[in-house]
């Protein structure tokens, strides 16, 4: 409404001194140039978002994510988990009298047998995780207390480990292999599982390759000088001070499995993100014709050797079957099933109150 | 103690008897660089760390090396080393320029004097009281007084285009009746010590001579010769140096104006107290949890993860100190080193688009605009208050003869008419038929007008043409215009050039000056000549000037020309009526009067007149003052003739550019020197006042009723104007806080300087009230006109509204040197390339050629930078905020122990690479309205107002967003983590995951968080906002992708490509982000209904739907 005129005039002039300006612009050499960028002209995509376009987003939102959020759900729910805790913290548990009578310093370790029953057969393969509840494996002075070059083979850092590692740098004047709090507080529960059924006790087989990132065990963690003969090559450092056996014993059986490429090893050094976690502890591999983890009772034998009544923290087994999306969680679904619903829900209204307003101002919403 | 004034030797030569003792001066070396070689890094790094922000990040890296804190001291070193690095290179590169500059400078070659040999030096060796010899074109090394020159009139010519722009050529004198041999020459030169004041030299030079007493010689500017003036159509010059080096008058000049901070860089640092408070408070509440939960039995200290043993000896209040130190550390992102630099950047970069911009390009002086600083561009989004000039800004200071009056009868020239003698008079309605002054009197008034000014023939430069032989062919034809009229005239002032063409036109010509002697060319084509015996410089107080010449028959005449309220009173009062009705007449429809006024004077009283004049010139001290009482006291009884009506234009588009500023919600004020009614028909003509307008008058007419004393009429007039203006009128709408409709009456309110010293000067209890009074009358009103200003008046009006209520933001525009003193006084200023000189261009943060320009200055350019840097600000808080709740929150779960969420190469690089670009661009690009919308829709300027996108309610909203974001990504990441086995083969995620997943959310959040503001999106806008998504991707597969030899820990090895591995991670991140931008897009999509102006208002009702009105929205 103001100064129309003018403006229309300044138009006219840019636009009839756009094309012939080039050249005589680079004469004068005070004349700002005519480029589209100088002149803040750049052609330009100037979206609007109007309801016109947002409502169908948010419609096709609605219709996207609440499929997806039902699948989900499903999914979650179709995986199988059982969990058992095995502190043995009240009285009644089995595992009570190893958890009353710990101390470091016992050799011999203490086992209970904790017997439970699966209502149902789990099919396809069963991942046993072991999982602890008040331990801070992201406490600051925990997560850096490790040396990775020692543990990718370094053996400068062999001998001389990170300062990271105080205070499991150094035992007796020996180094520490591996050297830090992490690698020191090695879970060392094993855990086993039998199958009962007509009185006879059949140990389920557990496979212990394949729980750790493939990448971890295969280039950011190796042993110094090769696998072979681990015991030369950790020779004149010490364990830490909490194992039972040095790094070179962690699985004698299997050269691919030892030292510091042991798998169990490896699983535990990635620092979990929250004080209640789980760690992945054995595969069952899924059988061909019965179901892998059959209904019935079953038996889990712990040798109890990892104290965790000093900071109230628990200790419990998962079995539980692995869906594409991973383990039994079912918030993603939740989450999807809601956020699509609340979109459903305001695109509705959206579109109840725009209608309204649409006919008070039509010309409002005309994008071009 | 200083001594006031310096003795000077020419030639080092000792006068006479006294004991020679050199005096000690400053060598001729300019330094205007800040560091040498030596100093530079210390003194550099002093300066940078001077800033608050810097020193902040300093800190904060102290207690990295020194404390034993989360992330490594690289993380926050690294930005800090950039910043300081990049700004010692900027500021390096700038010294080596001037230092380069300096030498250049320095190492002049130079001829000096030195007994009568001539030295070839260079220009630093120069000493005071050196005689230095100085060729054609050639700058002056020095300061020096003129000594002896090659032309024969002991003039010569010079222009100072390089110290104010003014690029015509200026007359400098030698010093009256030297010896032409300057070896013999004995001499001293008492003159005052130096002063950065480029227009005022008061010295004096004793002459010895063996035989005789010390001769006395007066100089003043006009023999002063600055350094850095170049010397024009004169062959050669001697001169004596009286000020080398530093003390120089040029590089006193270059001593730099006090820095003027925007708005904006308040609302900053109040933001950032905000933030630096929610950053201690975080710590502070982190340190107290810590030791909380560290009371319970177990949890400090579990078997699995001991202390180191310097960790057990570490008295408990210095552990405590040095964890809330932890805290400070880890979560000091929030306040980003890059915010500053990127600030910077933008304000630096944006500049250049009004530099840049074509239509600021004036094809007449061929220039466009100019900007000297860069620190105000988006001020420009938030003036209020525009204070403007008239002669030269509203107007074109394009001053054309128009009519004039001789013993009351009108004269007006006719171009259509050829008359032979060029009269004509009109049949106007004073003037009476046919009737005209009788010829002694017209020719009288003419050659009064061709004498009476200070204006130069412009001298034919080396093309030479067919201007000599015209010059002989002026006494030969008649009728030809004269070649002057294409030559030109050059003068200080547009009015003089005007009138001297108007006398020309009317047959007498002034031909030029030749030593001393003033030609001129009457109408039967005869030559006269008048000696030229003194100049009674123009100057703004007395608002006059004269010249005394003789003419041939040995008379002594004096002519004045002035305003008519310095003539009038000078003037024997029976003549004045006549003449009045005429000047009154003129002055309303515009025109710029002048009265000419001429007296004989005895030989008496000449004698007498000069001798004054000689001693008021020679006086060491209070010259000023003592010139002016002598020339107060020469101007008096004299004899008026006739009176002139000069037009001056108005500025293309001007009523347009103030109707804009005023649709716009900025309200103009006119501070003029000019007379009421000029001023007031130009108001009129620029549509400031309408015919609507009530219009309330202080002023000196209608101060004076003649009953009462001025002083309570003052104070009648502004109860009265004030009921009227203020209180009568019904309260805007609440809320509103400019009112957007307008108000029912307009009111306009003219003053006048003495009435405004008045107010400003009552006595002691009623001058607050009275300013009060004043203040709030013209805030109420829609234009201000205060006319009869002093500069300094200027400078007051605007630093009285400046520090009213709610500090408004001021702009003065103008362009000559007495509206320097408003300029710098404003918040902007804004100078416009015109006639008058340089002073004010130079001066300004801004220069535009025009003043239809500020239009486009504002309401495109300033609204868009505002809006750009609003954003930018509110943005970078926003991202930090959301960056560094997550970590807050990660501390809750992780026993308070600083664990960093992230890892250390993105705590570093968040700011700098992975969501820096896209906000630069934005802030450099966007143009969330067409500037042509813009510029249609002035009320669009009010809607910004305030500062309305920094105020406290939209940074609310950005923080509330900013935690809103931080407690999803945190939380949305956490219950995910419920079970932390995310990958299809059953493998758990470790904390780095956790870190990595959120990280990436929070990256792509805050990126597409911008991408929906931005509305304008140009080529470089996609390319960096998609370019900084691919970066984060792929760096972040390469950060993982190798085992970092130089890293202590390899965090990140594949965490990045396992969590791209896992459907649920993608799943939660898609899901997050998009629930992230949900309220964003519910607001955009509520907000719609506002149309076009939604943006901007919609940061401030933010939910507000209920708006009666929409607009068409025709982007």
């Amino acid at each position: 409404m103001m100064a129309s005129g003018y403006n229309a005039k300044e138009e006219d002039g840019h636009h009839s001194g756009a094309p012939g300006n080039g050249g005589a612009g680079a004469v004068k050499s005070k004349k700002p140039d005519n480029t589209a960028f100088k002149q803040q002209r750049l052609p330009a995509w100037q979206p609007i978002l109007t309801a016109g376009t947002v409502l169908p987003a948010f419609f096709v939102i609605g219709l996207i994510f609440i499929p997806i959020g039902i699948g989900l759900f499903v999914t979650s729910n179709n995986i199988k988990e059982f969990e058992i805790d095995y502190t043995g913290i009240e009285a009644s548990s089995p595992c009570y009298n190893c958890a009353q009578n710990y101390s470091w310093n016992s050799t011999s370790s203490c086992t209970c047998k904790v017997p439970f029953t699966l209502e149902q057969p789990f099919e396809s393969n069963v991942f046993m995780y072991y999982g602890l509840s008040n331990f801070y494996q992201n406490h600051r002075r925990y997560v850096k207390s490790r040396d990775d070059s020692q543990l990718n083979g370094d053996l400068t850092s062999l001998k001389s480990p990170s300062k990271e590692c105080d205070p499991y740098r150094t035992s007796d004047g020996l180094p520490i292999a591996p050297c830090g709090a992490i690698a020191n507080s090695l879970f060392n529960d094993t855990l086993e599982l039998y199958h009962l059924s007509n009185g006879t006790r059949t140990a389920v087989v557990l496979m212990k390759k394949g729980i750790a990132w493939w990448t971890d065990k295969n280039v950011k963690f190796r042993n110094p000088g090769g696998n072979a003969n681990l015991t030369v090559a950790f020779q004149g450092t010490s364990k830490p001070v909490n194992w039972r056996t040095p790094v070179f014993e962690l699985d004698p059986n299997d050269p691919d499995n030892n030292g510091f490429i042991n798998e169990d090893f490896i699983v535990w050094m990635r620092t979990a993100a929250l004080p209640t976690f789980r760690k992945l502890y054995r595969i069952i591999q899924k059988k061909v014709d019965a179901p892998t983890l059959a209904s019935g009772k079953y038996e889990l034998e712990v040798s109890y050797n990892y104290p965790v009544r000093s900071f109230d923290g628990r200790k419990r087994v998962i079995l539980s079957t692995i869906s594409w999306m991973g383990g039994k969680n079912p918030f993603l679904g939740i989450a999807y099933i809601t956020v699509g619903s609340v979109c459903f829900f305001l695109a509705v209204v959206l579109l109840i109150i725009h209608h309204k307003y649409d006919n008070r101002c039509s010309s409002a919403d005309i994008p071009n | 103690h200083r001594v006031d004034s310096r003795t000077i030797y020419v030639g080092h030569r000792p006068s006479t008897t006294e004991a020679f003792i050199p005096p000690k001066f400053c060598d001729n070396r300019i330094v205007s660089s800040k560091y040498t070689v030596w100093n530079f890094l210390p003194k550099n790094l002093f300066e940078q760390f001077r800033r608050i922000a810097n020193f902040y990040f300093l800190i904060i890296f102290l207690v990295q090396v020194i404390v034993d804190t989360p992330t490594s001291p690289v993380t926050s070193g690294l930005p800090l080393f950039f910043v300081i690095t990049v700004t010692a290179i900027k500021q390096g590169y700038e010294d080596w320029l001037r230092h380069k500059a300096d030498n250049e400078v320095n190492k002049y070659p130079v001829t000096v004097l030195e007994n009568g040999r001539r030295m070839g030096t260079e220009s630093e060796k120069i000493k005071v009281g050196d005689v230095v010899e100085v060729n054609e074109d050639e700058t002056f090394p020095c300061d020096l007084i003129l000594l002896q020159s090659t032309r024969d009139d002991d003039t010569c010519f010079v222009t100072t285009a390089s110290l104010d722009g003014e690029s015509n050529h200026k007359t400098h004198y030698t010093v009256p009746d030297t010896e032409k041999d300057l070896d013999s020459l004995s001499a001293t030169i008492e003159c005052e010590q130096p002063q950065p004041d480029l227009y005022k030299f008061v010295g004096r030079m004793h002459i010895y001579k063996t035989d005789r007493e010390p001769e006395i010689r007066s100089l003043g500017p006009e023999n002063l010769l600055l350094k850095g003036a170049t010397l024009k159509n004169t062959q050669r010059i001697c001169g004596v140096a009286v000020y080398t080096g530093m003390e120089t008058k040029m590089a006193l000049n270059y001593q730099g104006k006090s820095q003027k901070r925007s708005a904006v860089e308040k609302s900053i640092n109040a933001f950032l107290l905000v933030y630096l408070c929610i950053l201690v408070s975080k710590a502070l509440v982190c340190t107290t949890l810590k030791y909380v939960w560290q009371s319970k039995p177990g949890q400090d200290e579990p078997w699995y993860n001991q202390k180191t043993q310097r960790e057990k000896e570490t008295n408990l209040y210095l552990k405590m100190f040095t964890d809330f130190l932890s805290f400070m550390v880890l979560f000091n992102f929030i306040i980003p080193v890059s915010m500053y630099v990127t600030v910077e950047m933008q304000k630096f970069l944006g500049s250049f688009f009004i530099t840049w911009d074509r239509d600021f390009y004036d094809p007449e002086i061929q220039e466009g605009a100019l900007v000297n600083t860069s620190d105000l561009n988006e001020e420009l989004g938030q003036v209020e208050y525009v204070f403007t000039d008239k002669t030269g800004t509203l107007t074109q200071n394009n001053m054309e003869f128009i009519e004039c009056c001789i013993d009351g009868f009108q004269y007006k020239y006719r171009d259509a008419v050829s008359e032979l003698d060029g009269f004509s008079a009109t049949d106007g309605p004073v003037s009476k038929l046919q009737e005209k002054a009788g010829k002694e009197r017209e020719e009288l008034f003419l050659r009064a007008l061709c004498l009476c000014h200070t204006v130069q023939v412009k001298e034919p430069t080396g093309r030479g043409q067919d201007h000599t032989d015209s010059m002989a062919g002026v006494d030969g034809m008649e009728g030809c215009p004269p070649p002057h009229e294409q030559t030109g005239f050059i003068a200080s002032s547009p009015d003089e050039v005007a009138l001297v063409k108007g006398a020309m036109r009317y047959g007498f010509t002034f031909l030029g000056m030749e030593s001393k002697k003033m030609k001129i060319m009457n109408r039967s084509n005869a030559i006269e000549t008048y000696d030229l015996l003194h100049v009674l410089n123009f100057d703004p107080v007395r608002r006059r000037m004269s010249v005394i010449v003789r003419s041939k028959s040995g008379d002594a005449l004096l002519f004045c020309k002035g305003a008519d309220s310095s003539i009038f009173p000078r003037v024997r009062q029976e003549e004045v009526e006549k003449i009045r009705v005429h000047v009154e007449r003129n002055a309303t429809e515009g025109y710029r009067t002048l009265c000419v006024a001429y007296k004989k004077l005895s030989p008496e009283e000449y004698a007498r007149a000069d001798a004054d004049l000689q001693a008021a010139r020679l006086a060491l001290q209070d010259r000023e003052e003592k010139l002016i009482a002598v020339y107060n006291q020469v101007e008096a009884g004299m004899t008026l003739i006739g009176a002139t009506a000069v037009e001056d234009r108005l500025q293309e588009e001007a009523a347009e550019t103030m109707e804009a500023l005023q649709g716009a919600g900025i309200k103009v004020w006119v501070l003029t020197g000019d007379k009421m009614e000029t001023a007031k028909s130009t108001c009129y003509a620029c549509r400031l006042f309408q015919r609507g307008t009530e219009l309330l008058e202080l002023t000196v007419r209608t101060l004076e009723d003649g009953v009462r004393k001025r002083e309570e009429r003052l104070h009648d007039l502004l109860l009265e104007y004030h009921k009227k203006a203020v209180q009568d009128v019904p309260p805007t709408k609440p809320g509103g806080s400019r009112g957007w409709s307008k108000p029912s009456q307009d009111f306009g309110f003219i003053i006048d300087g003495a009435s405004l010293s008045m107010v400003f000067n009552s006595s002691e209890s009623s001058s607050s009230h009275y300013k009060n009074l004043f203040l709030q009358i013209c805030q109420n009103c829609t234009t201000v006109l205060c006319c009869r200003m002093a500069p300094l008046q200027k400078a007051q009006i605007v630093k009285m509204v400046k520090c009213s209520k709610g500090s408004p933001i001021t702009l003065s525009i103008g362009d000559g040197a007495n509206d320097v003193s408003m300029i710098l006084e404003a918040h902007v200023g804004i100078g416009i390339k015109g006639k008058e000189g340089r002073q004010a261009v130079r001066n300004s943060d801004y220069a535009i050629p025009k003043l239809k320009h500020l239009k486009k200055l504002l309401l495109g350019h300033g609204h868009l930078y505002y809006v750009r840097i609003a954003h930018l600000v509110q943005y970078f808080f926003y991202k930090n905020l959301c960056f560094i709740l997550p970590q807050f929150l990660y501390q809750f779960f992780c026993g308070y122990s600083q664990q960093p969420l992230y890892d250390a190469a993105y705590l570093t690089m968040y700011n700098i690479c992975f969501t820096s670009m896209p906000i630069l661009a934005y802030s450099l690009l966007e143009q969330h309205i067409c500037v042509e919308v813009l510029l249609d829709n002035a009320t669009l300027y009010r809607s910004i107002a305030k500062n309305a996108m920094l105020r406290w309610v939209p940074f609310l909203y950005w923080t509330l967003l900013g935690v809103f974001h931080g407690l999803l990504f945190f939380f949305g990441v956490r219950f995910l983590f419920g079970n932390p086995a995310l990958q299809a083969n059953g493998q758990v995620f470790g904390n780095w995951s956790y870190g990595t997943i959120v990280f990436t959310v929070l990256v792509f959040t805050v990126t597409f968080k911008l991408a929906l503001d931005t509305r304008h999106w140009t080529w470089i806008n996609h390319f960096v906002i998609w370019g900084s998504l691919c970066f984060y991707v792929i760096f972040s597969f390469f950060w993982g992708g190798i085992i970092w030899p130089f890293l202590k820990q390899q965090r990140l090895y594949y965490v990045f490509a396992h969590m791209l591995s896992s459907a649920s991670a993608w799943l939660v991140i898609v899901l997050l982000i998009l629930l992230s931008l949900l309220p964003d897009i519910l607001l955009v999509v509520l907000r719609k209904p506002l149309g076009p102006r939604a943006r901007q208002v919609g940061y401030i009702t933010l939910l507000n739907y209920h708006v009666p009105f929409c607009i068409h929205g025709d982007l």
